[in-house]
């Protein structure tokens, strides 16, 4: 005996004694993932409509194989298997897919949105079983710091194409001139919501400081430590904000690429 | 004057089931107030613990409503009152009587925790030296005040009961408070994984949202925990990382 069984019967799925609306949330969060889920895999198998001049969507970007002007290896290679299908995007989005995925934000949030597990704080769960992340598959979220290097990565590479984004091919001289469009502000805004995102991440925050007992040894990695805390306090916020506008911008730039929207020049 | 309804819940280890009682409200009270009086005027036997009435003893420990919370710091005027309001003892542990749990599971859970353990004194006179950003993280933790209220909303102790393998957030606060310190020398990362079960937490966030001293329980306590047990069990890099400055240290020495 430990000591600490319960009198009350475990309560089954759904029952809890709260007065308030606690199903909100939970639901807001299935429909807002999902949402992006369903969206951000069509948008990816398409292969299609993802540039629009200096504009690449960042479902696409870094494009390492592709038929755009933004392509590093240029077309898809000949060695590609004909039955796979093939897409930019594809070759990229596992990245920063896997790094959302193994979020610890995200990780509560799904755990309860979707798995129910539980649905709600102190609402009966579904199942009487429980491993945790102490045993497969969710011990694999243990991986999470190394999306984090990749993700990093793609902050570079997103912030290197709002710079190509400012320069337009001038039709009369046929050379690229600074300007600013809709499209470029749309892939900025993008690029610091991620920014905002990724550098408020917890495992960004133990490996800038946090890992230390003793900040007054290391003032460097102690002000980093604080700056990463900065950004972890909203890291909800942040992680909802960029989830939307990285859908938005493909969208944007999806839109302007098919003749739909315009994308405006301001300078 | 205002009245309300409360249901409490009245029986003891062998079931119980709840009870109305219908009081009088007036501004300012808290729902410690109302059973106090149901006690006083309506029901003389009814077991309910209670000590400081300021939130800081964290004796009052029940559930209002369905949610863990201090009776004494949950005001009526927050509570819809043109409902019953059901109050019950804490889910989590077994129940004595009344609104009154049996909570001695977690100081036996604390006995078991590894100790401070200080690294030998700065000074000649027995004292150390440390800087107050050393100490912030965990004067954070230390505001505790052990009303185990994130121990009883804990779905892994309370819709679970795995309270053999699993420490609970209090404890893992307790951990994080210890081996976080700028003094201590103790290793406590091997038991977080093996017998105190931190791979059990998944991260709901239910305990920080239940705390009465605002402690970040998650963001600054489980998490980071969690993060340094990736670095000892989880992380190959990091292992080789270690194991090369392990013998760069080796080779200067």
């Amino acid at each position: 005996m430990n000591g600490a069984e319960a009198t009350f019967p475990r309560r089954s799925f759904g029952q809890t004694m709260r007065a308030d609306v606690w199903w909100t949330q939970p639901l807001l969060v299935f429909l807002g993932l999902s949402i992006f889920i369903v969206y951000s895999t069509w948008a990816a198998f398409q292969g299609s409509h993802y540039f629009f001049g200096n504009y690449i969507s960042p479902f696409y970007s870094p494009e390492i194989f592709g038929d755009s002007p933004h392509s590093w290896f240029g077309p898809k290679p000949s060695w590609w298997p004909a039955w796979l299908i093939f897409s930019p995007a594809l070759l990229i989005l596992w990245a920063p897919g896997g790094f959302r995925l193994t979020c610890y934000y995200y990780r509560g949030a799904y755990y309860k949105s979707f798995w129910a597990d539980p649905p709600a704080c102190t609402v009966g769960e579904p199942r009487k079983s429980y491993l945790g992340e102490r045993s497969f598959p969710l011990i694999m979220q243990n991986v999470h710091r190394y999306f984090l290097y990749l993700a990093l990565v793609f902050i570079v590479i997103l912030t290197y194409d709002v710079w190509k984004a400012l320069w337009f091919v001038d039709p009369t001289t046929g050379k690229n001139v600074l300007g600013i469009g809709v499209g470029a502000m749309v892939l900025a805004i993008n690029v610091v919501l991620l920014s905002g995102y990724t550098f408020g991440c917890h495992s960004l925050r133990h490996l800038a400081g946090g890992f230390l007992d003793q900040f007054s040894k290391s003032p460097t990695c102690y002000r980093a430590y604080a700056c990463v805390t900065c950004f972890n306090r909203r890291h909800m916020l942040w992680a909802w904000l960029s989830l939307f506008w990285v859908g938005f911008t493909d969208l944007y730039v999806r839109l302007c690429s098919m003749g739909v929207w315009t994308d405006w020049r301001i300078v | 004057m205002k009245t309300a309804t409360f249901k409490i819940w009245r029986g003891d280890a062998k079931g119980g089931e709840f009870h109305d009682y219908t009081t009088e409200i007036s501004e300012g009270m808290v729902v410690l107030d109302a059973v106090n009086h149901i006690q006083a005027t309506q029901a003389n036997d009814l077991a309910c613990r209670w000590n400081c009435k300021a939130g800081k003893c964290g004796s009052c420990s029940a559930e209002v409503n369905g949610m863990p919370k201090l009776m004494c710091m949950t005001r009526m005027s927050e509570l819809p009152l043109d409902r019953p309001i059901t109050v019950e003892p804490m889910k989590a542990f077994p129940v004595l009587r009344d609104l009154i749990t049996d909570v001695s599971w977690n100081f036996r859970v604390k006995k078991k925790i590894k100790k401070f353990k200080p690294r030998p004194p700065d000074a000649p006179d027995g004292t150390w030296r440390m800087q107050q950003e050393d100490i912030d993280r965990v004067q954070e933790f230390r505001k505790c005040i052990e009303c185990f209220l994130c121990q009883d909303v804990c779905h892994v102790l309370r819709d679970h009961q795995m309270h053999e393998q699993f420490i609970g957030p209090r404890f893992l606060i307790h951990v994080a408070a210890l081996e976080m310190h700028p003094l201590d020398t103790e290793n406590r990362i091997d038991e977080l994984r093996n017998t105190q079960g931190i791979g059990y937490c998944n991260i709901t966030k239910c305990c920080t949202k239940v705390c009465p001293e605002s402690i970040e329980i998650t963001d600054n306590g489980i998490i980071p925990l969690k993060e340094r047990v990736v670095d000892e069990f989880y992380d190959p890099f990091g292992w080789i990382w270690r194991t090369l400055k392990r013998l760069s240290d080796k080779g200067l020495k």
